[in-house]
């Protein structure tokens, strides 16, 4: 047992950390923010190129650097600090995983190293508008794509809403059920070039707009035999496997900017002085940024042992302990994670005063990227939810 | 990062495992799951015997040195024990205060005549000790302590005078770890001493102060002109010592406390399970909740145990308030879970049920060791480097 980083994995996190301190700056991110797509695609580049960070997890047969989701967590950790616009999350935190789990190996051989080499951004879409009942839904029940076969392949129709990068990104990965069926073991999943006949993309302009969302409407789309992914026969499952690990990709991300707004709060109360003396010196206020450092280490370890328990998982795959530990671990960390980032990032703009009310301080972004973060997958109580039947039925 | 043991290890944990269910018979089964926080007023005689025998099989100190008489275990080792300990539900040790606060403070500061003189006796389960640290006016201001220590020139020894408080099984204690002042003229932190007096003396008087939970676990302790039988290290030092002390209550032996609660846990979600509780959505989330926060406090615990360089990490600092709120908490969703039979005691006069007792004594969980305020002050001082609070000026 060693609950601590490698040497290796320490200068990953510096290296990240540096470099995007440096780049994505507020001025940055508020320039990205005001793009159509959403980001900066020559900071992209360099992050691909200086970096390789979107090869982290790509394995190395498919010229990625085959690294593991500990290793993702720390760079996600960073991006979310920083609060960096790029189509990240989606291609890593979704799109690799869902070919390394569920592409065919000539699928595997054509869109991997295309995205290792920094030249192919990919997403995942299988939420329809059935996504936004009951408070949202995330499983199968929100697919609504359908899919049919055809004489010669398949042809998909359906409409998905808050893809993540989905208006911009080069590939798309569509899990669909077989038209008129319910169940979900007619899910099945398709790699689509975002070129094909019949996709129609737009943009929704969100509350939170470090990070788009998109629309995509699909009419009579006809593919190949060859897009239909997956030796896994169960599509519902590579579903369950692509969510638990973006869930703790998007928690590492919430881990990270919760410490930020954290570490901008302690800046602004030593800094700002009221009845003569740095409010940072008032009790109340420090008890509650002694709060947000609880929460905000106990996220980290949450962070942190989900990321291992993936790796453990991802090693065995097949196993059904190894599966419902990633569940819940995944479970945990989103949990806790949304909880951490929204209260922080509430409590900062109330630590500021006035100014955290003002569109030119920073801290409205990290609070508006926490309730987006939050929601997306799940709130709290959803994970908890799911917990719970875990433990109790 | 790694999650998993090493194959020695595992034969470790079959070895105490093995030994547990061997020795927890006989006599000493009814003693499974008692003794505990809330419960230490229980079977003390028996909890003794069991410490002896504990000892002669060799678990007591398995983390201290070899060459101090300890087992050398690795801090794996340890973490093994304290959960296959609390895993078998083997009784809350009577010699914890020696076991896990003396003994690692005498083998920091205390020199080898005096370490010859007080270690044996802790590891054979023979000597039991109690800390003297609060007194009336000095609580969360622990430097504030009133306690005077004169050496005596006829005999060079050193005469304590003045009084303890709340000092947890003084009543079943051989010895008191005193914290008092040499310098007389001194304030705060400065010309303290750390002193080890012997319980069985004229000058030593104990009286036990009731509860909430009607029970008496801990007391008030009169110095009166009593012999401190050793000073450690140098008149001056007690604060660092005293402080030193309190860094060992952060050791391994959290994850054992943490295997208590999971039992604790475990019978909740067995109750919720059985009356219907599971059922009911509000109570679902809590329940979820708990077992979140226990699962982290444990990933929390191993990042902090990970550590190498003795400097500890932001999560070691975090520790004593997130888990104290954390069992807190429990303690109230047992009441609720259970409903109105909640309210029933076990017996009359006021002999309260296990949770019961959870429920009332996790209230003292925020309190002794430093209070959560006294947390949050330190984590935004120590963590964040906020500024500290103002000292006033009527000490
Ligand atoms: C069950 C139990 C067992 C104990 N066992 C022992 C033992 O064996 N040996 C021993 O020496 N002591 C023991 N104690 C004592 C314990 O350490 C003290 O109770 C504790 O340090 C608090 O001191 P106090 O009770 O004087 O409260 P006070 O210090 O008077 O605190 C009262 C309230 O004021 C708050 N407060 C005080 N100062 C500040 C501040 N600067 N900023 C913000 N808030 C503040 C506190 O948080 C608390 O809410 C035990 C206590 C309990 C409850």
């Amino acid at each position: 047992m060693e609950f601590r980083f490698s040497d290796e994995q320490k200068m990953i996190r510096e290296s990240a950390r540096t470099f995007l301190h440096e780049v994505s700056t507020s001025a940055a991110v508020r320039q990205a923010m005001a793009t159509e797509s959403g980001y900066d695609p020559a900071l992209w580049q360099r992050i691909c190129e200086e970096l390789c960070f979107q090869a982290i997890t790509v394995p190395e047969a498919y010229g990625g650097m085959g690294l593991g989701q500990v290793e993702l967590a720390i760079v996600l950790e960073q991006m979310g600090q920083v609060l960096l616009c790029s189509p990240f999350f989606s291609t890593v935190g979704l799109a690799v995983n869902a070919l390394v789990l569920g592409g065919t190996e000539t699928q595997k051989q054509q869109y991997l190293p295309e995205i290792a080499a920094g030249s192919l951004t990919a997403t995942v879409g299988w939420t329809g508008a059935a996504t936004a009942h009951s408070g949202g839904q995330w499983g199968c029940e929100a697919i609504s794509v359908e899919w049919q076969e055809t004489e010669d392949g398949y042809c998909l129709n359906g409409d998905l809403r808050y893809v993540i990068d989905g208006h911009t990104a080069d590939l798309l990965i569509i899990a669909a059920r077989g038209k008129d069926c319910k169940e979900g073991d007619t899910v099945a999943w398709f790699a689509v070039p975002a070129t094909a006949v019949g996709i129609e993309r737009e943009w929704q302009p969100s509350m939170d707009q470090t990070r788009r969302l998109a629309r995509i409407i699909l009419r009579n789309v006809s593919l190949p035999d060859s897009a239909r992914m997956t030796a896994q026969t169960d599509g519902s499952k590579l579903l369950t496997q692509i969510v638990d690990l973006a869930k703790l990709a998007l928690a590492a991300e919430q881990m990270g900017a919760a410490q930020k707004v954290l570490d901008m709060s302690v800046a602004y109360m030593q800094e700002r002085v009221q009845f003569g003396r740095p409010i940072a010196s008032y009790q109340s206020l420090k008890h509650k940024a002694a709060d947000m450092m609880l929460k905000c280490e106990v996220s980290r370890s949450a962070v942190y042992y989900a990321a291992c328990v993936a790796q453990e998982y991802l090693a065995e795959c097949n196993s059904q302990q190894a599966v419902l530990a990633l569940r819940e671990a995944a479970a945990m960390a989103k949990a806790y994670c949304s909880d951490t980032l929204f209260y922080n990032a509430g409590s900062a703009i109330q630590l500021h005063g006035g100014v955290g009310f003002t569109w030119e301080y920073d801290v409205h972004l990290y609070f508006k990227r926490a309730k987006a973060s939050e929601l997306y997958l799940g709130a709290a109580p959803a994970q908890r939810e799911l917990i719970a039947s875990m433990l109790l039925d | 990062m790694k999650l998993t043991f090493t194959v020695e290890d595992e034969a470790f944990r079959a070895e105490i495992a093995q030994w547990l269910r061997t020795n927890l018979t006989g006599e000493f089964a009814a003693l499974k799951f008692r003794g505990g926080p809330g419960d230490e007023h229980m079977f003390t005689a028996e909890r003794q015997r069991w410490e002896k025998r504990l000892a002669a099989g060799g678990w007591t100190g398995i983390g201290w040195p070899l060459k101090h008489g300890g087992r050398g275990c690795s801090i794996e080792q340890q973490v093994i024990f304290h959960e296959e300990y609390a895993r078998a539900g083997a009784p809350g040790r009577v010699g914890h205060i020696g076991e896990g606060l003396v003994g690692p403070t005498l083998i920091a500061f205390a020199d080898p005549e005096q370490q010859a003189k007080y270690l044996p006796a802790i590891l054979a389960g023979t000597d039991l000790w109690c800390q003297g640290y609060s007194e009336p006016g000095a609580g969360s201001d622990l430097a504030n302590v009133k306690t005077r220590a004169r050496r005596e020139n006829a005999d060079n020894t050193w005469r304590i005078n003045g009084q303890k408080v709340w000092t947890s099984l003084a009543h079943e204690s051989d010895w008191c770890f005193v914290l008092a002042r040499t310098d007389s003229e001194s304030v705060g932190h400065k010309g303290l001493g750390f002193f080890l007096v012997s319980m069985h003396q004229p000058g030593v008087t104990v009286r036990p102060i009731e509860q909430l939970t009607g029970t008496s676990e801990f007391n008030e302790v009169f110095f009166d002109d009593a012999v401190a039988a050793d000073l450690i290290g140098e008149p001056g030092d007690g604060w660092k010592i005293a402080m030193a002390l309190l860094g060992f209550e952060r050791g391994v032996s959290t994850l054992g406390q943490q295997m208590q609660f999971q039992n604790e846990l475990d019978e909740i979600v067995r109750i919720a399970k059985s009356n219907g509780a599971a059922r009911d959505p509000l109570l679902r989330q809590r329940i979820a909740e708990a077992h979140i926060g226990l699962r982290l406090m444990r990933y929390n615990a191993m990042r902090m145990l990970s550590h190498t360089s003795t400097e500890s990490g932001p999560e070691a600092l975090v520790y004593k308030l997130h888990w104290s709120s954390w069992h807190r908490n429990l303690g109230a969703l047992a009441m609720d879970v259970l409903g109105p039979e909640a309210e029933i005691l076990e017996s009359g006069p006021y002999n309260l049920t296990r949770l019961q007792s959870l429920f009332l004594f996790t209230r003292s969980d925020t309190i002794y060791g430093g209070t959560s305020q006294i947390q949050r002050n330190i984590i935004a001082e120590r963590g964040l480097g906020m500024p500290k609070e103002a000292k006033g000026n009527l000490r």
